[in-house]
């Protein structure tokens, strides 16, 4: 077990190097930075001093190992539009995306398991066939379009809900509606699918056989083995969340990260987008560490596999 | 046969017969949406009414011929600059079309050199292309796309490199599965024996037989391709302006929602309507070809 973690964090290191490297390359791809510093009455003289500043007029090895320098400081650079510290502009964001993604995760893992286990109980039963609809229409309909949908039916037509932005709990529901409604599909067919293959087991048969309540054989002894499976996706549940937060936290004008790379994008506010993307991919790959070890730890034949 | 029929009656025939119906119905629908997506493609400029781009200013947010102040002339009514929506829908579907046929193209390319090196060569390369793979499945494609688009500006060229970058890893992962398979093959140890090459046995035997997951896998990645590039196009890292995206004109319509709700409806129902066309051909597909593939 030591051996497969300490393997596992070397690998997460390489791939940590290899994407500030790419994201460096990038960086620099997009043009001379302090050629959108330029005004009319600027000096060559003061390019010249702004580029000593930024250390631009040092070799690209010799950048990249700054850039790798500031980066353990907490230091992401800053806004070209706004002049403050990225690493500020996202600490002020980051717990707004937080919020909403975690109660979102929440919401759709608790559907997904009730609805996953329900589906693979009662099979092609009406609510079998609902739950497939439902998935159906969750992966093909498009986010940004249901969003706005949903703020016409809930909040001009009803006047039920804010239409956007942050304040008391009813600012909560649509937004967290609409993102639980795009991760439920998946999570719910694994469940569904995962619920479908233990009860086919040896053990569960043995269960019934010892004349335990159905209701203890699903909910407590078929469960918890049908979870094993979809732990493995944890790392693209993820991806989905930070997908649908980029493009709900729009609709809904919630001041997250996701808002914030929007803006980023709009005003080509390079450092910013370089911040956010920096940002998930330590999260992705430290989700997928996790994952990974979790796994290994649940099930020890993964271990000697992979070593 | 009619032993069944004579025990469980009629019932079972009827419930049969309906599950064929509905069996026909999610394949031929979809095949006739995709369709009428290409022709729409290749013949806006004789099906469109209109020009997409042209701007009529007093003909300004006519809702469509159904509602109350419609008019045929405008089908789907117009939007806030007076372009006719139908028009600008029939458009749309190029850019969908485009980005997604080169998408596939590029990412199936890339994704079944690798998975076959990775599967059938395995070793150290195989390891770290996996690893590689792995990483790029769970990082959200969508803040590489913005990326792009900050630093190379949004256009045609940038969506399709923003998608493809990450989109070749499923095709990877799945074609390495199939390639670990073969490789344990009768006929690819005999190749070995009769001393072809690796690069001969990974061109001539194993390639031809990973073509039908192959084909399974790239007919359901249409929809979240077209989905991704809408998003994109909505966000304003997609298509450019000019030319009419789906998701651009959604976006156009997001504020309007409460009084001409059509400029937004009619786009997003395109988009919903296509993806899902694409899903369910794609698992008609995949239980024609591939039934193994069915857990996927």
């Amino acid at each position: 077990m030591g051996r497969f973690i300490v393997i596992r964090l070397l690998q997460t290191v390489v791939a940590l190097i290899g994407i500030s490297l790419l994201i460096f390359v990038l960086a620099r791809l997009s043009g001379d930075p302090t050629m959108l510093m330029r005004t009319p009455t600027t000096t060559e003289a003061e390019i010249v001093n702004i580029k000593q500043q930024l250390g631009l007029d040092k070799s690209q090895p010799e950048q990249y190992v700054i850039f790798v320098k500031n980066l353990f400081r907490g230091d992401l650079g800053e806004s070209i539009i706004k002049r403050r510290p990225v690493t500020d502009m996202i600490g002020e964001a980051l717990p707004n995306s937080l919020r909403l993604g975690i109660t979102s995760f929440a919401v759709s893992m608790l559907l997904a398991l009730l609805l996953g286990v329900l589906a693979a109980t009662r099979r092609d039963t009406f609510l079998d066939n609902g739950v497939k609809f439902l998935a159906v229409l969750g992966q093909a309909l498009p986010g940004f379009w249901v969003a706005i949908l949903a703020i016409f039916v809930f909040s001009v037509y009803w006047h039920l809900l804010p239409t956007s932005g942050t304040g008391g709990p009813a600012h909560y529901v649509l937004p967290v509606g609409t993102l639980s409604f795009f991760l439920l599909p998946g999570m719910m067919r694994l469940v569904r699918s995962s619920m479908l293959d233990v009860l086919d087991s040896e053990y569960i048969k043995l269960a019934r056989i010892k004349g335990l309540p159905e209701r203890v054989v699903i909910w407590k002894h078929a469960l918890r083995n049908a979870l094993i499976a979809p732990l493995t996706t944890a790392g693209i549940i993820f991806a989905n969340i930070i997908t649908g937060a980029v493009i709900l936290e729009n609709v809904f004008n919630w001041p997250g990260v996701g808002r914030l790379s929007w803006e980023a994008l709009v005003a080509r506010d390079f450092p910013v987008v370089q911040g956010v993307t920096l940002l998930v991919a330590v999260l992705v790959l430290l989700v997928n560490l996790l994952v990974d070890i979790l796994y290994a730890y649940i099930d020890p034949q993964i271990r000697y596999q992979q070593t | 046969m009619s032993a069944v029929n004579v025990m469980s009656g009629k019932g079972i025939e009827g419930s049969l017969r309906r599950a064929k119906i509905f069996q026909q119905l999610t394949l031929y629908i979809p095949a006739a949406v995709l369709a009428l997506l290409v022709l729409a493609a290749i013949f806006a400029p004789f099906l469109a009414p209109y020009s997409p781009t042209k701007t009529a200013l007093g003909q300004r947010l006519i809702p469509p011929f159904f509602i109350e102040g419609g008019s045929t002339a405008h089908l789907l009514g117009t939007d806030t600059l007076g372009r006719d929506i139908l028009s600008r829908v029939i458009f749309g579907a190029r850019v969908s079309l485009s980005v997604s046929l080169l998408v596939i193209l590029i990412t199936s390319t890339i994704g079944t050199v690798l998975g076959i090196i990775a599967g059938y060569l395995g070793g150290r390369t195989g390891t770290v292309l996996m690893r590689v793979t792995d990483v790029s499945l769970a990082f959200p494609a969508i803040l590489i796309a913005i990326l792009l688009a900050v630093v190379l500006g949004p256009s045609f060229k940038t969506v399709v490199l923003a998608i493809s970058i990450l989109g070749w890893a499923p095709y990877a992962r799945l074609i390495r599965g199939e390639a670990l398979r073969l490789r344990e093959a009768d006929f690819v140890a005999q190749a070995r024996i009769i001393g072809s090459s690796p690069l001969r046995i990974m061109v001539r035997h194993i390639f031809p037989n990973i073509i039908n997951p192959l084909i399974v896998i790239a007919t359901l990645s249409v929809g979240l391709v077209i989905l991704t590039e809408a998003a994109l196009s909505y966000l304003g890292a997609g298509i450019p302006p000019t030319t009419p995206s789906w998701g651009a004109m959604v976006y156009d319509g997001r504020s309007l929602i409460d009084t001409a709700w059509w400029i937004s409806l009619f786009p997003g129902m395109a988009i919903g309507l296509v993806v899902l066309s694409g899903n369910f051909l794609g698992d008609w597909l995949r239980d024609k070809l591939d039934p193994r593939l069915r857990q996927l």
